[in-house]
């Protein structure tokens, strides 16, 4: 009975086999709580004792993306997709964060030419 | 807030789940739990603006704490994110509603739980990013 509702994603997908995969025990859902409740403690734990530097942006963004890979994959059940799907969702915004990235080097050199030619009107 | 946030986005998953076992008390129950946590964090997040520009001065166009581009930044960006949390516990209420109602069993299709919670948990995920940012950095 649970069956044939069970693939209301945007794509009419056959019951694949992975299709148990929808009902997981309650109990994952408060693992995965208690889990997101630890990181961020830690990453509170990481301002409350003034790490700095590095090692602070380090932790930080390890603790975000922890935290936030707990959310998608299970939360969000991209766990129990269809790779070409995952694919599909994680790829374009990774490749935003690359040219990001390259902007974010390029800029140093932009500022510098501002500086030096234009005197100092950055 | 954080931990607010987090026990949202744990009881809507749980929401969802208990949706597909067709649980319709259990579910309702723990949406409208969900929405009582956006609301405790919206209430958070009023606070903390009145603080900040109350007390601290900070202004979308100034900061005397340092660069004035932070007020702009945090301020559009927070806001944008409560206004979704906001939006967001509209919604769950509206669909909580349905389901108790039954109006889902009647048509057979539960997706609009799995919508919702699909939203509630990217509205989490984005707060996940601004906490790391704005608060931590």
């Amino acid at each position: 009975m649970t069956h044939d509702t069970m693939s209301d994603h945007a794509l009419p997908e056959p019951a694949p086999a992975h299709d148990s995969g929808r009902q997981h025990p309650i109990g994952l859902y408060l693992k995965v709580w208690a889990y997101l409740f630890v990181l961020s403690t830690l990453s509170y734990l990481v301002d409350y004792f003034q790490v700095h530097g590095v090692t602070r942006w380090t932790l930080i963004i390890v603790f975000m993306l922890l935290k936030a890979g707990l959310i998608v994959s299970i939360f969000m059940h991209m766990a129990w997709e269809r790779l070409s799907l995952v694919y599909a969702i994680l790829v374009p915004p990774l490749v935003l964060l690359v040219l990001v990235r390259i902007m974010i080097v390029e800029s140093d050199y932009t500022f510098w030419t501002r500086i030096i030619f234009l005197g100092g009107g950055g | 807030m954080t931990f607010v946030l987090i026990s949202s986005s744990g009881t809507m998953a749980m929401a969802v789940n208990f949706g597909y076992r067709r649980d319709r008390r259990k579910t309702a129950a723990l949406m409208i739990a969900t929405a009582l946590f956006g609301m405790a964090f919206v209430g958070m997040q009023a606070f903390e603006w009145t603080k900040l520009i109350v007390e601290e001065g900070v202004r979308p166009w100034g900061n005397p704490m340092g660069a004035p581009q932070f007020g702009a930044c945090f301020f559009m960006i927070t806001g944008f994110h409560g206004l979704h949390v906001s939006a967001g516990v509209i919604m769950l209420l509206v669909v909580a509603t349905k389901v108790l109602r039954g109006q889902y069993d009647r048509s057979g299709d539960y997706s609009a739980i799995e919508i919702a919670g699909l939203y509630w948990h990217f509205v989490d995920l984005v707060w996940v990013f601004i906490f790391a940012f704005f608060y931590l950095w």
